[in-house]
């Protein structure tokens, strides 16, 4: 397939310039153009949710847009939280509740909930079960997972962080 | 015994890599001449192959190869048998066929793979399958499991003369003469179907021949990293060696990572070793659900006799089983399904007898849960059975034919189980862990006083009580090396699946109680064949059983040359050391010590002697085997309302209770419960494989099967614990991967009828969903009055 397409990304604040095939998946983009593997793919249909990224600040399922469609776009991945030797609130919030097992799923359900918790800063368990009802776990029941993010909540606004 | 952080509540050592998404899976391995497979699948469950016509995928750029069978030469034939069959019982049937790595001939279930295409990446490998074109001749399928026994039945394996796979008949006692004897004897069909694993990462493999090395590197998300590495060399005729085999990090598993000699490892190693250069495959969700394996369906015809007491003399249960259309795992599952069913329960006779039936659909592995989840069920209905004959409480029922606490374990039941050992419980104290469950769910209040006034409301709320057994732990065994290094750091090899379950945290904390160092101290390293070359692998809820017993003895075996070498160091006797904080020190002297890496590199000097007959540095190698399977056991309760437009589920309570006796990590046996219980969830009211009556399957996307999500899930899973030590193995652990799995489907039934209360409304197939419940209750409403079943 030829007719590539430049498309200029911002992923996690750094500009990237490629030449793409209008046919590539945001998530390929991401994993072997970019090199950030964080970003998993669990379905490829939309469904499950492990794909998702920020778009401009709103989650999406990165497995379903195309890498043209962020030409001008503003992408977050997991790669934008902390780092294994400074995790942020999220994430350590997940570690101290048990909130990721395998982990595939894990890097969606972050950028999922970093989304979530911006809009949404002092959860109910009810609405936090809502916030990540598009996102399939298979290891964990989901409870270490609401207890992560309700733990999170309450670490944010202690530390005043956003 | 040193238990400094053996049950503590410790955090994950691999949390920090997993959450940032720097833990690498299999779609992260990459070479820079790697090249990518795609996989052309069977549309029909059932043909003769006539022609496959490669030519025009051939032409399309950035296509290297295009494989079909032929070019397989005399490395086409079928797989090994995974699991043999249990000779040791007499009067058993058994016929294998085990699946081939591409088809040849005859088609023999939809997904199956047909042709094979290398190209420089994916988007072009599927260009290519997309113009591949098949001549196939579509045959009639075999689907359901009663027909394909009748004599007028299409074959799956016409060469066989028949579609029966195994035969097995066990029998304690003598069911034939207690009939006669007992007060009543009833009969039920249950049915039992269950689906796939459903892991959010599907399967990856990526097979690296590098010819002037002769070196097979393997990287693949297996359960069973040694079993691979042995089958690709036995397949390729390359000595065990020189195949290494890596298991990056796992996206779950469940059972279904645990099969070898898969159609895609011996494609994609061939592909590797015909073009020398890196091949890999990821699997995508459409072809995990036509191309991988998963559990199926178990028709039960039941019969159980009792007496006008409620005690339970006899039981005889004939099922059948669909394994689908090869069995390279014969009778995991159905074995698992026998030694289950009268599980913690006092019952005297017991016939189970069972026929695994091939037909034309994807090959049956286990699951998470693995046959003994049917075994459960249809004791459990049962039970019920004879509860609401009798018109007592299911609790009272239970609790009258349950094995006394007062029981001389073990208990040998004269069944054999999976591990071709009799299934022996033992220990445990059952009406223990039916008085928790009982008490936390809050039984009897909720049966006297609160059930009424919701009834009296309208409302659709019931109770449920049910008890299990897991089998767990069995061999035959595992094997670890811990070395404890210059920089005081502690690794500790070995070669196992793992895939969330925490290895990386509780293999750590038992080593680290015996070398005397913090946990985070211990690198745990699982997935290596060069590390480590001697392990089975995961599965049978075995991981912290047989694996965290093989770490202990070995972390052991590592203190004692720790003991000897400071002793000789300080010229000070052994008992007069201590080990702690990842120093040795003499105990009263706080001064006098040397830290761990300076001693391992004192006991490899690089010049100078060692002591004559003493091996060099800080390290062991060790072993455990048990003899049989650690059984846990445990309840589930659940108050639950049911909407009655909607008929979907509420949880008003939850609660579990399970015994695995030690525990390692209580907040990691949780997390395992939980996950458990999702699937017993999944398997209980949303996950079904429908196949039509050409044994097509009908759901094959996460769109249309469906996995349990947050809203689905009770608002909490409240978990007890009761601790009753294994005296199988020194850390007294039993397992419980899979607990959590088994006794939801029963319970389900039970509290859904409860919630009803209508005579005429009895449960015996699962899984249920919203359609079937209503279905049943319509059925109920308008049955007659006293019409029980």
């Amino acid at each position: 397939m030829s007719d590539l397409m430049d498309i200029k990304v911002t992923v996690n604040g750094t500009v990237y310039q490629r030449s793409v095939e209008p046919r590539m998946l945001l998530s390929d983009f991401i994993r072997f153009e970019i090199g950030l593997g964080g970003t998993h793919v669990g379905c490829e249909h939309g469904v499950c949710g492990t794909c998702t990224i920020l778009f401009d600040g709103q989650p999406q399922r990165s497995c379903i847009t195309f890498a043209v469609q962020a030409d001008g776009h503003s992408i977050e991945t997991v790669e934008s939280l902390g780092t294994p030797e400074k995790m942020n609130p999220l994430q350590e919030a997940f570690q101290e509740k048990h909130g990721a097992q395998c982990g595939f799923c894990t890097p969606g359900i972050l950028m999922t909930m970093k989304a979530f918790l911006k809009e949404n800063p002092h959860p109910t368990e009810e609405e936090i079960r809502e916030g990540i009802d598009g996102n399939l776990c298979r290891c964990t029941g989901y409870q270490n997972i609401i207890e992560s993010v309700k733990l999170a909540s309450e670490k944010m606004s202690h530390s005043g962080s956003k | 015994m040193e238990k400094k952080f053996l049950g503590q509540r410790i955090k994950r050592n691999e949390d920090p890599r997993i959450l940032t998404g720097r833990a690498k899976y299999m779609a992260d391995i990459t070479y820079h001449n790697m090249l990518h497979a795609a996989f052309l699948r069977s549309d029909y469950p059932h043909a003769k192959l006539n022609s496959v016509d490669i030519s025009a995928a051939l032409e399309i750029p950035g296509v290297i190869a295009v494989y079909t069978a032929e070019d397989l030469g005399d490395l086409w034939h079928p797989g090994p048998v995974l699991v043999p069959a249990p000779h040791s019982i007499p009067g058993i049937k058994a016929n294998s066929r085990t699946q081939i790595p591409i088809v040849k001939d005859i088609i023999h279930h939809q997904g199956e793979v047909i042709a094979m295409v290398v190209a420089e990446n994916r988007y072009i490998a599927e260009d290519a399958l997309a113009v591949i074109i098949v001549d196939s001749d579509p045959l009639p399928a075999v689907e359901n499991i009663e027909d394909a026994l009748k004599p007028d039945s299409p074959l799956v394996h016409e060469e066989l003369g028949t579609n029966l796979a195994t035969y097995v008949r066990q029998e304690r006692g003598n069911f034939a003469e207690i009939k006669t004897k007992a007060d009543y004897v009833l009969q039920q069909r249950f049915v039992m179907d269950r689906g796939g694993a459903g892991a959010m990462e599907n399967r990856g493999f990526c097979a690296n021949w590098e010819e002037d090395s002769q070196q097979l590197t393997i990287h693949c998300n297996t359960q069973s990293p040694s079993g691979l590495r042995n089958s690709m060399a036995a397949w390729f005729g390359i000595p065990e060696q020189r195949v290494r085999v890596v298991v990056p990090f796992v996206g779950g598993a469940f059972g279904p990572k645990v099969m070898t000699n898969q159609p895609e490892e011996v494609l994609c190693t061939f592909a590797s070793i015909k073009l020398n250069r890196p091949i890999k495959w990821l699997e995508d969700r459409s072809e995990n659900f036509i191309g991988t394996t998963a559990e199926r369906m178990q028709v039960h015809d039941c019969e159980i006799t009792f007496n006008k007491d409620g005690k339970v003399l006899g039981i005889r249960d004939s099922f059948l089983y669909d394994t689908g259309a090869f069995n390279p795992y014969t009778a995991t599952i159905p074995l698992n399904t026998q030694t289950h069913t009268t599980g913690l329960y006092n019952i005297p006779v017991f016939l189970t007898e069972f026929t695994s039936v091939f037909t034309n659909k994807m090959i049956v592995s286990p699951v998470r849960g693995a046959g003994r989840t049917y075994g459960v069920f249809v004791m459990e209905r049962m039970l019920d059975m004879v509860a609401r004959q009798l018109d007592q409480d299911p609790t009272y029922i239970r609790e009258i034919n349950l094995i006394p606490a007062d029981a001389k374990f073990p208990l040998e039941t004269g069944i054999i189980a999976q591990d071709f050992a009799q299934f022996v419980l033992d220990s445990g104290n059952y009406p223990a862990v039916l008085k928790k469950a009982k008490d936390m769910i809050g039984y009897d209040d909720f049966k006297k006083n609160i059930q009424p006034k919701l009834r009296a409301e309208g409302k659709f709320i019931g109770i449920g009580l049910v008890l299990f057994t897991e089998n767990t732990g069995v061999g035959p065994y595992e094997g670890a090396k811990i070395t404890v290094g210059n920089s005081g750091k502690v690794f500790a090899s070995s070669i196992y699946g793992t895939q969330g379950q925490g290895h990386f945290t509780v293999f750590a904390q038992i080593v680290a109680d015996q070398i005397g160092c913090r946990v985070e101290d211990v690198i745990v390293e699982t997935g290596d064949t060069d590390k480590f070359a001697w392990g089975t692998g995961t599965f049978a809820s075995r991981g912290a059983t047989v694996l965290g017993n093989a770490y202990h003895h070995t972390a052991k075996l590592v203190r004692a040359k720790i003991l000897a070498t400071a002793s000789r160091l300080f010229n000070v006797p052994e008992d007069e050391l201590e080990l702690g904080d990842g120093v040795v020190r003499i105990a009263d002297v706080p001064e006098k010590f040397i830290k761990m890496g300076d001693l391992a590199t004192k006991a490899n000097p690089m010049r100078g002697t060692i002591k004559p007959g003493t091996e060099p540095g800080l390290e062991a190698t060790g072993f455990y085997a048990p003899p049989y399977g650690a059984t846990a056991y445990g309840a589930a309760a659940a108050i639950l309302e049911v909407d009655p437009i909607s008929f979907n589920i509420k949880f008003h309570k939850f609660v579990f209770v399970d015994d695995c006796g030690t525990v390692i990590n209580p907040m990691i046996l949780d997390g395992q419960l939980h996950g458990g219980i999702q699937m017993g969830i999944g398997n209980s009211y949303f996950e079904k494989l429908v196949y039509d009556e050409n044994a097509q399957l009908l759901n094959g996307s996460l769109m249309d099967y469906l996995i349990p999500r947050a809203t689905d899930m009770p608002s909490k899973m409240e978990i007890g614990h009761l601790n009753t030590p294994s005296p199988l193995n020194p850390l007294g652990i039993k397992g419980v991967g899979e607990s959590g799995t088994i006794p939801i489907p029963p319970l389900y039934c039970q509290a859904i009828e409860d919630a009803f209360n209508l005579p005429g409304l009895f449960i015996s197939e699962v899984p249920l969903s919203p359609s079937v419940v209503y279905q049943l209750v319509e059925n109920a409403k308008s049955k007659k009055q006293g019409e029980l079943l």
